[in-house]
């Protein structure tokens, strides 16, 4: 047999039928559901007098728009105070009660982020197809996994045949090699990869991430960078199995038990590239030099590393992406060659499905104890990806060590992320974000958001401005 | 799915590369639970110079005059002119429902991102790729031409100039037969019943902890 990629294999074992029209159909073995690409799938269900192929194939809980006060939580769905938002949650229950499918609600200690809940309840498992009407479903590829996201009539389709009418991807790998620094972190090496292959680079393509540096990568650092795939434009990124895929999956909720351990690791090995596996685009990149990264612009390609200054658009030759510049230079009240070190912060957020799980929490309360939010930073929340992280965070105390230093300490959801929520920059605000996208009004009408990893958050939070924290 | 066989129309301009889905439809108006009325908010941090909020009367809000979408050369404009990558960043589904309330038809770009393509293509709206060299062409004419139309044919697969200059498209011939008949998805799948039942017996026999609760 020919030589095949891992996301060869992906699709092979999941291909119930080419077409000779090109299509194919391929099965889903899991969808995730959230209340906001939902509702419009269900209602399509219901006026076609369908029901879900099978209920158990999905998974739901709110996220997008759940509120993240102590005081809204309590009182479950009654207590969310925008009535938009409330009825978005309580259509989700419904929906999932009127067709059984499996729901973390909002008022559940295991609720929180999709992409976060999946691999942290063991829903995801290697060798798994899993979507999501989410682009960032590309989180799910760290297990090995053919994840990606789909709109809301696919969310629909994928209920009721739980099979995708798809075609096959090309084939990428981007090969990390060397040793990271100290402060050198995932969201890091995945920023410099969507700074070098731009916005787009990644279109038409399965990444499959690999080298030294991806192997040395916790499973949550893996997913950090499988998760920022679509910023690149790929919609699936994924990394091979190994040892440290197969610990992390052990003794999941989810994850199979004894009785079918030993077949499904035995499984779950093939799920990696062979060695004569041909790759239609290889891009290899040197882990030892990269720095930490912040985005200046409106895109997260527009990505310098933090000593670094803003670019100058007259140094831009062509004319679109001279115009895309200025546009966002204007838009982030910056000016052409500033030093990135010199923003002004007056937000900082620590949270989503990028960055909201526990080794992120750790590695910025690392830098943030003993220490005091900066009095130039207005507002600093930390948000867990979900409750299980949260409860983890708190049995650690890094609730305490958050809440001294002036953060304010949320309950679990997608917050500012996309602030579907009341969570949201005022206008003109510069934030440091963990999360993945700076486009324009994402975080808030007029807000300017800067995307950082963890560490760069919180001590950006402690300085009032980026500092370089491989140098620390 | 509604079909889409042949469209002519005004073509607006957006001269802009990596035009997101957030700027297309911001995630306030995301809170619907319904398919229709996302027109009146459209771009909204474009059209508008206040804050977008959810329920808002548009017809009372302050406009920006220098955004397209406004000009009045504009008006009745079904066909979007845009630049590559267009429609990047979130799946939501929002963007080609209300570009589609809107009453913009086809847009055409040099590339797009991928879910949007796919999700225009389940709404019956035509995402066309031509090539940087004919878009950027197409830019001149609709600058220099007041009510400048194109005509597009699916058949065909041609957008034609009002110069009478065919410029030939690609579609992939699953979507264009269900775009010209307006078959609905699901429905076709659902004549696969037999072949995923066959799939999913054998996967339960390979994968049996995905099926079987027993731990």
């Amino acid at each position: 047999m020919a030589a095949e990629t891992l996301y060869d294999k992906l699709w092979d074992s999941h291909l119930i039928c080419q077409r000779e029209d090109g299509s194919a159909l391929l099965y889903i073995d899991l969808q995730l559901l959230h209340e906001v690409t939902s509702p419009q799938a269900f209602e399509g269900l219901r006026l076609a007098g369908r029901s879900p192929w099978r209920p158990e194939g999905n998974l739901a809980t709110p996220d997008h728009n759940v509120p993240t006060t102590a005081k809204e939580r309590m009182s479950g769905v009654e207590g969310v105070a925008d009535p938009v938002s409330k009825i978005q949650i309580q259509t989700l229950d419904d929906n999932c009660s009127q067709f059984a499918i499996p729901e973390f609600t909002m008022s559940d200690p295991r609720q929180g982020i999709v992409h976060v809940v999946g691999p942290e309840q063991g829903a995801t498992l290697p060798g798994m197809t899993v979507v999501c009407g989410d682009s960032h479903t590309s989180t799910h590829g760290a297990f090995g996994t053919l994840a990606h996201g789909i709109g809301t009539s696919e969310v629909e389709h994928v209920l009721a045949t739980q099979c995708l009418i798809t075609g096959k991807m090309k084939n990428m790998l981007i090969q990390i090699d060397g040793k990271l620094r100290p402060g050198v972190t995932a969201k890091d090496v995945i920023l410099e990869i969507i700074g070098r292959i731009g916005t787009a680079g990644g279109t038409g393509y399965a990444i499959e991430f690999g080298g030294e540096v991806i192997r040395n990568l916790s499973m949550e650092g893996r997913m950090t960078v499988c998760n920022m795939s679509i910023e690149a434009g790929a919609l699936a990124g994924m990394v091979a199995v190994d040892q440290t895929t197969i610990d992390y999956v052990r003794g999941r909720p989810f994850a199979p038990g004894e009785a079918y351990w030993g077949q499904a690791v035995e499984s779950w090995k093939q799920f990696v590239s062979d060695d004569a596996a041909v790759f239609d685009q290889l891009i290899a990149v040197d882990g030892s030099r990269i720095k930490p990264q912040v985005t200046w612009g409106t895109s997260p390609e527009m990505v310098q590393p933090v000593d670094g200054r803003v670019p100058d658009p007259e140094d831009e030759v062509d004319a679109t992406r001279r115009k895309s510049i200025e546009h966002a230079l204007n838009y982030m009240g910056l000016s052409a060659n500033q030093r990135l070190t010199d923003i002004q912060l007056d937000q900082v957020f620590i949270g989503s499905c990028t960055n909201g799980r526990i080794e992120d929490l750790r590695q910025a309360a690392s830098l943030v104890k003993g220490k005091k939010v900066s009095s130039l930073v207005k507002q600093a929340l930390v948000v867990p990806g979900s409750g299980p992280v949260k409860a983890q965070a708190e049995r650690e105390g890094l609730h305490r060590i958050f809440r001294e230093a002036g953060f304010q300490w949320r309950e679990p959801g997608c917050s500012m992320c996309l602030a579907m929520n009341a969570d949201k920059l005022g206008p003109g605000e510069h934030c440091a974000s963990t999360s993945n996208r700076n486009f324009e009004g994402r975080q808030g009408f007029h807000g300017r958001t800067h995307l950082v990893s963890p560490l760069m958050a919180a001590a950006a939070a402690i300085e009032g401005h980026f500092i370089d924290v491989s140098t620390v | 799915m509604r079909r889409f066989v042949q469209h002519t129309g005004v073509v607006v301009p957006l001269d802009r590369a990596n035009v997101d889905t957030d700027m297309i439809i911001p995630k306030q108006f995301l809170k619907s639970i319904s398919r229709s009325g996302f027109g009146p908010n459209l771009f909204d941090e474009y059209r508008y110079l206040d804050e977008g909020v959810a329920g808002k009367d548009c017809s009372q809000r302050p406009l920006n005059r220098g955004f397209v979408l406004n000009h009045s050369r504009y008006s009745g404009c079904s066909i979007l002119l845009a630049r590559e990558n267009f429609g990047c960043g979130s799946s939501r589904e929002h963007a080609p429902w209300a570009l589609d309330d809107f009453g913009i038809k086809v847009v055409i770009a040099p590339s797009f991102a991928e879910i949007f393509y796919n999700n225009c293509l389940k709404n019956g709206l035509l995402p066309i790729v031509l090539k940087d060299a004919q878009v950027e062409k197409l830019f001149l004419q609709v600058n220099e031409e007041e009510g400048y139309r194109l005509d597009i044919d699916l058949q065909s697969q041609q957008v034609i100039t009002p110069g009478g200059e065919r410029l030939e498209f690609e579609i992939d011939s699953f979507r264009k037969h269900c775009l010209l008949q307006g078959l609905d998805d699901i429905a076709q799948t659902l004549q696969y019943t037999e072949e995923i039942r066959a799939f999913e017996v054998s996967r339960m026999e390979k994968v049996p902890w995905l099926f079987n609760k027993k731990r």
